[in-house]
Order: structure tokens, then sequence, then C-alpha cells
């Protein structure tokens, strides 16, 4: 039977999810049994960030050999220091004309340099703490890094986004997968929740819901000018999900005004009044990332057997999405896979694949430009 | 050794070519060439996927088994497997490195150019007197993960003050790998060798220290090939091992896995050596564009080969990169019909966020082409300004150099003297018709002079730059027959100053007796076969130069290629479109149409 290997979205009612949550650098973890249930917003792990240096031209500031420097300082090497106190000071000439260097930080005096007369100071560390991001139970630890949570959940991947890691009630505001969504749909009713749009969205809805304290929309499309519009700059390479726009944004489709496939609208509608995480965070480019809403789901033991899929091939059958011009966004069943590159309107000869539409009519396009609808 | 097998693992493509021995024409022939997407990606985070299911494709068009149990068979029969399996990649990411030196101009300069030629990307360059504070420097160094630091300064005897100064503030900085949070991160030291003993003080600690030869142990003279072979080696042992997949692809190759860039460097290098012209070759990709160059370096008398990797100019991963980079009118004046801008972007945004898809109808071949040309463009800019001869040598000079007053540091690109520009990549490998390549090469580089137009048959140079390294016959066989296709040479007179069209412009009188004369603002294709060499003497007018002189007649030796004559009499000084939609759309058509380009403007 003809296959082929394509990559593509999952769009899944049930599955079972694993998110590493690890610290940046080692710490602790503060929930270390396996098995033990954790809710989104518990800490699992906690560190401190060294803090930021400060270069501080001692000798300069002295107005002595950079050889010298060490032999005025006040405060030992590693020592703890505050801002505006003497940290180095000069003996002078008999007691009198003294030159001193006050810590313009709090922090430590980390180093200081011999060759250059170059002190460096430290401002105090910055802690960080990681969440559990996901309703679901520790099933790794690991020691002084952070933890494996995994949940059973409705998983939606979308194609591209914007802003981090969020929480809160899914809440669809359209009813049709086509439908635009529009400021007026942003009402005080949105505040904190994960607002579920259809086809599109201007950068106007978009600010209206950042101002009324949406924590996320989810559509099928947006226009590239409407985001540089809400986030003030041109992405270039596609690593989001830093973006502080008091939003985060989940693009499904692609850019341009494209109806949210069906199935992933009616998962996400489904749904409404669920407890859901959502990250924008997209980085298309070594350790792909996509944006994502998962819905943890409350099952019995029985239910709870749920295995990975292989996937990944495209079959006779298999369901997929447009993804290029002509026919972009439309999804169909894979109806024949011939073997043989065929030429296509560019002239260029390539490997294809025939698609049925849900209208009934048949395309011819390059395997290249469909994607799969994951289960 | 009778079958090779090499796969280049590109950061949205695997692609595998199978070489053999043809026994009756007594030499190495490509057989067939598969393709795959990259598997970095969840949930195939294992670029030996990608690898296999390329290999599968060479299996199935060729029809001989090659894997075996999921793995490459080697030695095993006339028919099954292959004798030798090779590869390069810039998958990951590539190498990406930050360099730091004394003097921005100088020994940092010259620390960019020995990580560039080792195929990496800079990520940016650090110097005592880059005009920024120390503490920023600092927050640079930390924010950016490098893979590794390359770290020069002072010449051998010189200044140790100002290096003991970057080691402290990259030993502040406490940088952290980009892969493995249980490494520490390699830095490379290449400066002053008074100054080992104060760098190993300050790094040895906190980062895994190396130190080799000064890349600058005089003004005069740069010694980039110890740095650059230990980037190599870090390459291989730190930044491969932790990239997905890596380990194993490591554990199948005969040879060391090569970066792209510099396979393809190796071959262009040979090129020019062998041929003794000189040359530019591109290889533009999804996330990165490379340049190549051999130029005599006149103060050297010598032909000197440089490398840039425009880390964020490419046609998939960075095609918004080089929205951001060029401006959409820059990009817009290549496009043949209207469009609006809201469009343009969209379609730009969604061939990044799915790099994999490729044109389907031939308005989307066309947009892509445009925004290729722009790409090409910039990268080649970084390129002119990154191919310098050294910056702050005193040189001595004649009388006679005296009306060729060239300041130290100028670029060695001199777009008269270019004898061959190479194009290689998707966009100008794979585009439909070899006009399209021809075209996009010479509106990005703008040639002047008689240049010869090439590209890479099916994108396969990465491949046959690390087959040079154990098979250089093979290597060498493939190339000339199979992999560089010439497109044909291009003329194109410099004008003195700016000109009207319509006025005659240059005659080429053919050594047969035919006679053509060109018009000056035209681009004009004229038939000359594969092949053919005929010898011709270009006439241009007096205000028109095309390598002799202004209005002086150059005798040369023209060849033919698959697209025949070029003649471009467009101008060069400056070379410019139009100034409305109306006007844009007139001329690229009638351009696209004298070169044949596209089916529907005929």
């Amino acid at each position: 039977m003809a296959h082929a290997y394509t990559p593509g979205l999952m769009v899944t009612q049930r599955t079972v999810l694993r998110k590493e949550r690890r610290l940046p650098l080692k710490g602790k973890v503060l929930i270390d049994k396996i098995s033990t249930q954790v809710k989104a917003e518990d800490t699992v792990a906690r560190t401190e960030l060294p803090g930021n240096v400060l270069p501080y031209n001692l000798a300069g500031k002295l107005g002595t050999a950079a050889g010298d420097v060490k032999n005025s300082l006040k405060v030992e090497i590693g020592g703890k220091i505050e801002k505006g106190q003497i940290i180095a000071e000069t003996k002078g000439f008999m007691g009198l004309f003294k030159a001193s260097a006050r810590s313009p930080i709090d922090g430590t005096l980390e180093s200081v340099s011999d060759v250059t007369g170059q002190a460096i100071l430290r401002e105090p560390p910055q802690p960080v703490e990681k969440d559990a991001y996901i309703d679901g139970k520790i099933v790794e630890v690991f020691p002084d890094e952070g933890v494996v949570v995994e949940t059973v959940c409705s998983f939606v991947q979308g194609i591209f986004g914007i802003g981090g890691e969020t929480r809160g009630e899914i809440l669809p505001v359209v009813n049709d997968p086509a439908e635009e969504l529009l400021v007026s749909h942003i009402t005080p009713e949105c505040k904190g929740k994960i607002v579920i749009g259809g086809s599109f969205c201007t950068s106007e809805v978009m600010k209206k819901a950042a101002e009324t304290g949406v924590k996320a929309v989810v559509v099928g499309g947006v226009d590239d000018e409407d985001l540089k519009k809400f986030i003030g700059y041109d992405i270039g390479v596609a690593i989001t999900g830093h973006e502080d726009v008091g939003l985060t944004l989940v693009v499904t489709e692609g850019f341009g005004k494209i109806a949210m496939a069906n199935k992933t609208f009616k998962l996400l509608s489904s749904k409404k009044g669920s407890m859901a995480s959502v990250n924008g965070a997209t980085q298309i480019r070594a350790g792909v990332m996509r944006p994502e809403v998962i819905i943890p789901i409350k099952l019995s033991d029985d239910d709870k057997k749920i295995e990975f899929k292989e996937s990944g091939m495209m079959v006779v059958g298999t369901l997929v999405r447009i993804i290029r011009e002509p026919h972009f966004g439309l999804i169909g069943e894979v109806s024949e896979l011939p073997a043989e590159p065929r030429q296509i309107e560019t002239e260029a000869k390539v490997r294809v694949v025939k698609v049925k539409l849900q209208d009934g009519k048949q395309v011819l396009l390059p395997r290249a430009n469909v994607e799969l609808i994951e289960e | 050794m009778k079958t090779i097998l090499a796969t280049d693992c590109g950061s949205t493509t695997t692609k595998a070519i199978l070489i053999q021995k043809d026994d009756k024409a007594g030499r190495y022939r490509l057989i067939v060439r598969g393709e795959a997407p990259t598997t970095v990606e969840s949930p195939f985070e294992d670029v030996t996927i990608g690898v296999l299911n390329s290999v599968k494709e060479v299996e199935e068009l060729v029809d001989r088994k090659i894997i075996e149990n999921d793995l490459i068979a080697k030695d095993k029969s006339e028919s099954e497997g292959v004798d030798i399996y090779i590869s390069t990649s810039s998958a990951g990411g590539g190498l990406q490195m930050m360099v730091a030196g004394v003097v921005k101009n100088m020994t940092a300069e010259s620390a960019a150019r020995a990580a560039l030629g080792a195929g990496s990307i800079v990520m940016d360059v650090i110097a005592t007197n880059d005009k920024r504070l120390p503490h920023q420097r600092i927050e640079r160094i930390r924010n950016l993960r490098p893979d590794m630091i390359l770290l020069s300064g002072g010449i051998d005897g010189g200044t140790t003050k100002h290096v003991a100064e970057l080691a402290e503030l990259i030993a502040a900085a406490d940088p952290k790998p980009r892969f493995g949070s249980t490494f520490k991160l390699p830095v490379i030291f290449a400066g002053n060798k008074d100054a080992r003993e104060m760098v190993a003080e300050r790094l040895k600690e906190k980062t895994e220290l190396f130190i080799v030869d000064n890349l600058r142990p005089i003004l005069e003279r740069e010694n980039l090939k110890p740095a650059r072979d230990k980037i190599h080696d870090l390459f291989m042992e730190h930044v491969m091992a932790q990239a997905p997949g890596y380990r194993k692809l490591m554990s199948w190759t005969d040879v060391s896995i090569m970066p792209t860039p510099g396979a393809v460097g190796l071959l262009i290098e040979t090129v020019a050596k062998q041929e003794n012209i000189q040359v530019i070759g591109v290889d533009i990709g999804g996330a990165t564009t490379d340049v190549f160059s051999v130029f005599e370096d006149k103060s050297e008398g010598k032909p000197v080969f440089n490398r840039t990797v425009s880390a964020n100019l490419g046609m998939s991963y960075s095609i918004s990169n080089v929205m951001a980079e060029a401006g959409i009118p820059n990009i817009m004046r290549w496009v043949p019909f209207k469009m609006d801008e809201k469009d343009l972007r969209n379609r730009i945004r969604n061939k990044m966020i799915r790099p994999t898809t490729i044109p389907q109808t031939l308005e989307e071949l066309k947009v892509e082409q445009a925004i290729a040309r722009e790409a090409l463009r910039l990268a080649f800019i970084q390129h002119k300004f990154m191919a310098v001869g050294l910056k702050g040598v005193q040189q001595e000079r004649t009388i006679a150099d005296a009306f060729d007053q060239a300041a130290t540091g100028t670029s060695l690109v001199d777009m008269m003297k270019l004898n061959m520009l190479i194009g290689s990549g998707g966009v100008l490998s794979h585009a439909p018709r070899r006009a399209q390549s021809a075209l996009m090469m010479i509106d990005a580089f703008l040639p002047e002079g008689d240049t010869m137009l090439a590209v890479d048959s099916i994108f396969m140079m990465p491949h046959l730059g690390v087959l040079s390294t154990v098979h250089p016959e093979a290597a060498t066989e493939v190339f000339d027959n199979d992999c560089l296709i010439r497109l044909g040479h291009c003329i194109a007179p410099v004008e003195k100053k700016k000109k009207k069209p319509g006025n005659h412009c240059i005659k080429i009188k053919f050594e047969s007796g035919r006679e053509e004369s060109v018009e000056f603002g035209t681009l004009k294709l004229l038939e000359f076969p594969e092949g053919k060499k005929e010898k011709a003497i270009i006439s241009p007018e007096r205000n028109f130069d095309v390598g002799a002189g202004f209005g002086k007649e150059l005798t040369t030796e023209l060849e033919g290629g698959v697209v025949g004559l070029i003649v471009d009499t467009r101008g060069r000084r400056p070379f410019e479109i139009a100034k409305t939609e109306e006007e844009r759309v007139q001329k690229l058509t009638a351009w696209n149409k004298s070169l044949n380009i596209y089916p529907d403007e005929r």
C-alpha cells in the first residue's frame, strides 16, 4: 500500500501527554515523589539565577595602578556589598587625600583583576520557580533539576503563537469555525478565560482581549500586519513565547483568514468550562515547538489505558490539511498516492498526492503541501 | 570502492545521493537522488529518521537494497548495500559562535573570518572598541547562548591587558552552552601567546578552554588554520553530539560529518584552483545563505578564499527575516504582477511556519523567486563586507600603484574580474527552468563584464565536498559531469554615468562572422548552445566598459550553456527597476519574456 511520511499537527480528544518541567539551572525539586498528583499552579522546583554582573573600573576610580587595587580593598573578594558602601580606598598621603570607590549596587564583590584593575560586582540572585503547568501526576524526577508531569488530556497543537504559558477556562464565543472573532465578542465575561474564536481576528480584537484580561485567544488565522500592529514589531526568526503583550495567542491554521479546522473547533467547543493550559511559544528551528492547548480529562482508572500510536505516515484515507495555495486551509482525504513524480503548474516535477476535498472535488497536490491532522 | 551513499541533512530537507562506478564509461556517475523532510522535529526528534527516509526513496527509485534493520548496509554484495557512507549537516541550526577580539576591524575581524571559514554562524562580535559598555557585552554573552566562543586579541608580543579584559568579561558572563546543561562552554583562545596564562587563569574554571596558535601573530599575516581546525573538532565533539540523533548518525558515517558550508566551500575552492579562475559560489538554504569567493589579493599576490554564512537569510525558516531585513518594497520590486502588501506578508509568514512546502502555482513560484533575489543580494552584501584584505596593514606602494589607491581593508570582490558565478541550494538548483536561476543570480549579484553562470544541477555540492576528502577522483568526476550545469555567459557592460535606455550600447562580433548589437536598457538572450566555445570581440560604446576599459574592445572566448548567451545592458550605476507599480510589472514582464522565464509569459 502506498504511503508517505509527512509531519502534522496533533488534534486529539484523548491522549497521554508528558511535560518536562526543568529548571534552567540546578536547584531544588519541591515535589519529588513519583505518582504525586499536582495542580497546574503548584510549584514543583525552585532555584536562584545568579544576579546580573556589573564591571566596575576600580583602578580608574581610585587613580591607582591596576596591580595596587587589591591592596586598597575594604571588602573581601566574595563578600557582601551594599549600595553606597566604600569598597576600596587608597591610603592617601599621611592619611589625607584619600580616594575611595563606593558600590553602585547591592550584592557581592565577585572578583578584582590585577591586570585591568576592574572589579566584577554581582547583584543578588533572582529566584526562579517552575510550576507544574498542567494538572496531572509526577512520573519522573530529575534530581536537582525538575520533574515530568503526566496527564490524560484533550490536546490541540497550533501552527504559530505568541506569549507564554497561561491557564484558564475554555470559552467559545463564536458558533462556527468560519466565523470571525470580533471586538463585540470580547465581553467582561471573557476575563481570565481561554477565548475560542473562529477564522480570524484583527489587532483591535487582540488589543481588546488583552485589555479585558483574556488569558488566551485561539483562532484559525491572523494577518501578519495585525500581528505586527499588536506586538509592535516584525517577527524575524520564528522563535516566540517571550512576548510581553498581556495575552497568549494560538493560531491553528496559518496567516490570513482561514476557518479553523472543523475537528479542532468541535473539540474546543465541547470543552466549554474546562480548565486548559495554553502556551503560545513557537520555535520553527532546532528542536521545534508548536503552540498548544492542553485540557486535562478526569477519567476512571479503566479509561486510562491509552497508548501512543505511531504517526507520521500518510496512506489512502488519511485526513490531511492543505497548507499552501491554492486550496490553502482546506481539509480532505488522501485518495491516491502516485509513486512517480508528476509535473505541476510551475513545471516542477515533484511527488504528488491526490486529495478528495470535503465537497467531493479531487485535487492533485505536491506531497510537501499537505500535513496530517493527527488523531 | 564502487558504490557511495552521501546525505546532507539540511535544516528543512535531508538529501541522499547514490554514486556508482560505471565500468563501461570508466568513471563515477550520479545514479539517483532521494529526499525527505529533516527530522529534528517532535515526535521524530532524531535526524537519522530523515536520513533513512531519504535513503528509502533512493532504494525505491534505483531498486537496490541499502537499508537493513534500520541501518545503512555496508560491504554486502554487488547488488546490495553500499561501500561507503558519508554525510554533511546544517540541521539543528548549524554551528553558532560568538567571537571576541581586541580591535573590531583587526583581530576581531580575523577571528570572525576564522569562525565563518569553519562553516559557523557568527552570532556577535565582541571587541574592546565595539562602543558597547562592559555590562552590555556581558548581557549579550549571557543571552545568546552560543555553541562556542573564539577569543582572539593582540598580535604576539602585543597587548595582554585588553585580552585579559575580554577573558574577564566572558568569565563574568559565565556562559552556558545551547545544548546540554551539564557541559562547560568550549572557549578557544587564539590570541597573543603572552596572554595565554592570564586567559587560562580567568577561564579554565568556568569554561572548557582550548589554546591554539594566534590567528593574527603579526599585523600583516593571518594564521586561521589552527583555530579553524579546533572549531571543527569541537563542533563534532560537542555540538553534533548534542543534537537529536547525531551521535547515532556519527556512528554510521565512514568519515566525520562535515558542516554543510564547510563542504561546499571546499568544492568551490577546488574549482577555482583547478581552473585558475576567480569564482563566487552561493548556497541558499532554508535557514542560512552561504557565500564563497576566491579572488586574487593584490597585496598578497595569491588567490584568497572567503566564506560567509548569513545565519538569518534563507528561504524557509529565515524567510521572515529576509522580509524584515530587506523590507517589503525591496521584495515587491521583483514581483511581476500587482499584489498587495498584506497578501505578500501572509504568504511569507505561511512559508516560515510550514517551511517544507513548495510553490504549486506560477504566481507562488514568482513570489518565492522574488524573495530569493533579496536573500541572495543581502547575503552578498555581507560577503563583500567580510571578504577584505587585512586591515591596519601598511602597504608599500610604488609609483605605479599611485593610481590604484585602494585603502587597506577594501573588499577583494571585484565583479568585473569574476569568471564564474555558481549557484546552489533548493531555489536555484530546483527552479523548474534553468533560465530562472540565471536571472535570479544576475539580479542579485549584478555581474559585470563577461561571467559564466552555473548551477549545481540537483543540489549535491555538499555531498561532493565531503566526498572530495575521501575520494577526490569520484568527487571531481561527478562534479564535472553530473553536478555543474553551465547556464552560459552573461555579458553586462558598466556605464560611466547614468544613461538613458534606447541608445546603442555594445556590439558582439563572433569569429564565425555573426554580429549582434544591443541597445542600452535591455535584457537579451542570444542562442549559444551548451558545449560551444567561440572567440568574440565585444565592442562597447565609449562610456561603457566590458572589462578592458571604457570604450575599449574586449577579445574573449565565450561559452554557451543550457540557457544561452545573456546580454544584460540594464545598467549597473545604479541598477534600477521602476518607480511605479505599473512600470515595474511592465519591465519585469518584458525581461522575463526575453529570457523565456515563465510558461505564461511567452
